[in-house]
């Protein structure tokens, strides 16, 4: 029995929806990575801490995930910014192995804090104002699946625009670009530093609050995650916005639709045999700088 | 010189560290390996509650309960010895695992190991027990394959996979006499750890000597962030029935998937492990509702043993949350082991592991619905059998052995869009 078309492109469409939130997970890795050459082993973590505010502002005052969001979205910020100013500005000169060992040591603090504080219980809303399906020209989607996956787009848009448009987005950009320049010229490099672990934590946090209303929340959720950002980013090329818009897209697709037709044990696999391909014939990623 | 000091301090502070107070006669230290942090954490917290409410039951004495060592504390034949854990937490990794064996072993000097829910952590920890000579009872992994390795220090007190999959089509078998249905089309649905895919073995092997076709077989990676592709795939198949094995994470997202893409098959049919956990209803709420899954415990059992009533009464009165097919599991593991150890009379390994193997536990002292324990030369309790349940008004409720049922089974289950 082949799959009909309606199938095909449901499965493609329900690839693209997901690959929207990897999309927005790996922006705020890339961000951190291309900014300051640190890989931040927590960022799972941010997304998991994302998912609890939320789940705890709808478990204790009854507020839904999208009327929050702007404000997980503000404290995810604030905690990005303060672990930069706490814990990243003084390591980064040291070596990429004691970098490697920071990030690491607090995405195991924060799991075990998530832990001991909220229980390793699994919680979910389940009455979020986004709820029910959609039926389109003969395909259903999630509702809170369309509305994460335009949030994501909204969210990467913004960043880009920031990025792209605004006088302390290119300061930033200038930053990634050469600090010792962008130092000369008057930017406030450690600003900057702390300007993106803020709107990287914020990314992976949004992130978080749109999942929240439709994956089951639990301190270790950041592992489910972690592993396909980091395929995203290097697919897009390391700190690139853009590319890691485009990646995230194209890796939900080859793992749901590359799943679907040649069987889901395959689909991890699919996904890193990509990512093997991008590493030899594209090591800078589809968008990267060489 | 200075160097030398340095080394005279670290020996000083090695050989305080190592040096330990020595045993207290009365103690019988026994190990407990399960996944008390990383993903399984929340079963390993119960599991966990579990044999301390048991280990609490045999110390302080189990008056007015009819469990084995019914006795006024300790163990009679030790001269009231009282059981003591000592807890090592595997993460769910089989490695560490084994490195947690080793330690409770060599470093703690347990008489004997208990653990560890996984079945690949089972593995790898019985190994190490079974190369130091330490009894290791296992009283929830089910995978066949643990009691087929020509061990001599393994027992296992829970039915195996080989068994519950055979009670899958015996069940199947009396529900088209029963309900005048029949079963077409069949889609495996399992998680890609051992649990998962030993279950698929079976799966296929018994479906074709009993004529079952199977339509589609997926087996996904655990700890998926989606589930869309296999879902996709199974309602392609257009199956009757699904069989499925999912630890609790992928448990909860794939029944959120059958809804989001209106997968109605007219059972799902589950094989314990995440969809028997007690968070899984919690999360999933209605949702939750008519899948059957198979156990080796319901609470509703109570109304044939009074027994599982009082013990639950007691650990819900602590923990506030009921047993369930886990728990009651460890439970009964541990009650296993201390009857042996006190028929034994004594900690020797080899005196644990005689008189382990010659258990033999009546049915009505135990709060599982099995005919007894008693162990073959394999080491596998002979006397374990399986029920079903099904999720009505959100509770587990027993509805197969027909006899044993407190409810009678919804079968087919309704359409996403019809319920309410």
């Amino acid at each position: 029995m082949s799959p009909s078309l309606e199938i095909l492109l449901q499965t493609l469409l329900s690839g693209v929806l997901i690959g929207l939130i990897y999309a927005l997970v790996a922006v705020g890795l890339t961000m951190i990575f291309g900014v300051m050459d640190i890989v931040n082993f927590a960022h799972g973590e941010f997304l998991m801490l994302g998912m609890y505010a939320s789940f705890w502002a709808y478990a204790l005052w009854a507020l839904d995930p999208m009327f929050t969001l702007p404000l997980t979205a503000l404290m995810l910020f604030g905690l990005g910014a303060a672990i930069y100013h706490l814990v990243i500005r003084r390591i980064i000169r040291a070596p990429m192995l004691s970098q490697i060992f920071t990030t690491f040591g607090l995405m195991i603090l924060f799991r075990g804090l998530a832990q001991f504080l909220w229980k390793p219980d699994f919680r979910s809303i389940d009455h979020s104002i986004v709820q029910g399906k959609v039926a389109l020209a003969g395909l259903q989607f999630g509702m809170p699946q369309l509305v994460a996956a335009a949030g994501a787009i909204v969210v990467t848009g913004v960043v880009w625009w920031f990025l792209q448009r605004t006088r302390l987005g290119a300061a930033l950009e200038a930053t990634a670009a050469d600090k010792e320049a962008a130092a000369l010229m008057g930017i406030d490099v450690q600003k900057m530093f702390a300007l993106a672990w803020g709107i990287g934590a914020a990314c992976a946090g949004v992130a978080g609050a749109l999942l929240s209303t439709f994956f089951p929340i639990f301190p270790e959720v950041g592992a489910n995650f972690i592993l396909i950002a980091f395929v995203t980013v290097a697919l897009g090329g390391f700190g690139s916005v853009a590319g890691a818009f485009w990646a995230g897209i194209i890796v939900g697709i080859v793992e749901v639709l590359g799943g679907f037709l040649l069987g889901p044990q395959y689909k991890l696999a699919l996904v890193l045999a990509l990512f093997l391909l991008i590493v030899l014939l594209r090591p800078q990623g589809l968008l990267g700088r060489a | 010189m200075k160097r030398l000091w340095q080394w005279l301090t670290l020996g000083l502070v090695l050989s305080l560290a190592l040096a330990r107070p020595s045993l207290a006669q009365e103690e019988i230290r026994i190990g407990a390996i399960y996944p008390l942090t990383g993903a399984a954490a929340s079963t390993g917290l119960e599991l966990k509650n579990a044999l301390e409410l048991a280990a609490d039951l045999i110390n302080t004495g189990t008056k007015g309960l009819n469990l084995p060592l019914a006795t006024t504390g300790g163990l009679p034949n030790l001269k009231g010895a009282r059981i003591k854990l000592i807890f090592g937490d595997h993460q769910g990794n089989p490695q560490t695992g084994a490195t947690e064996a080793e330690r409770l072993i060599s470093q703690e000097k347990v008489v004997a190991l208990i653990g560890s829910y996984f079945s690949n952590v089972t593995n790898t920890a019985s190994q190490v027990a079974e190369r130091s000579g330490i009894p290791f009872l296992n009283p929830e992994s089910s995978s066949a394959t643990l009691t087929q390795r020509g061990f001599k220090w393994f027992f296992r007190t829970t039915p195996h996979d080989d068994l519950f999959v055979a009670n899958f089509f015996e069940f199947l078998k009396d529900v088209e006499k029963k309900k005048n249905v029949s079963v077409k089309r069949i889609a495996l649905f399992n998680e890609n750890t051992l649990f998962g895919t030993e279950t698929t073995k079976i799966e296929e092997k018994l479906a074709a000597e009993l004529k079952y076709p199977i339509v589609e077989k997926v087996i996904y990676p655990a700890k998926s962030t989606q589930l869309t592709s296999e879902v996709q795939r199974i309602k392609a198949a257009n199956p009757d029935l699904i069989m499925q094995s999912s630890y609790l994470g992928d448990a909860i997202l794939s029944v959120k998937t059958y809804k989001e893409l209106g997968l109605s098959p007219d059972a799902l049919l589950a094989n314990d492990a995440g969809f028997n956990d007690s968070e899984f209803l919690k999360t999933l709420g209605k949702d939750g509702e008519y899948i059957l899954s198979r156990e080796v415990w319901a609470l509703d059992l109570a109304s044939k043993n009074p027994l599982i009533k009082q013990v639950n009464d007691l650990y819900l009165e602590r923990y506030k949350t009921n047993f369930n097919g886990n728990s009651a599991r460890s439970f009964t593991g541990l009650f296993t082991l201390a009857e042996a150890i006190n028929r034994a009379g004594a900690t020797k390994p080899e005196a644990i592991q005689k008189a382990l193997s010659e258990t033999n536990i009546p049915g009505d002292k135990l709060i599982m619905p099995w005919k007894g324990i008693k162990f073959d030369a394999t080491g596998q309790n002979t006397l374990g059998t399986g029920i079903i349940v099904q999720v009505q008004d959100g509770k587990y409720v027993t509805v197969w052995p027909f006899d044993m049922a407190s409810k009678d089974i919804v079968w087919p289950m309704p359409k996403w869009d019809q319920r309410k």
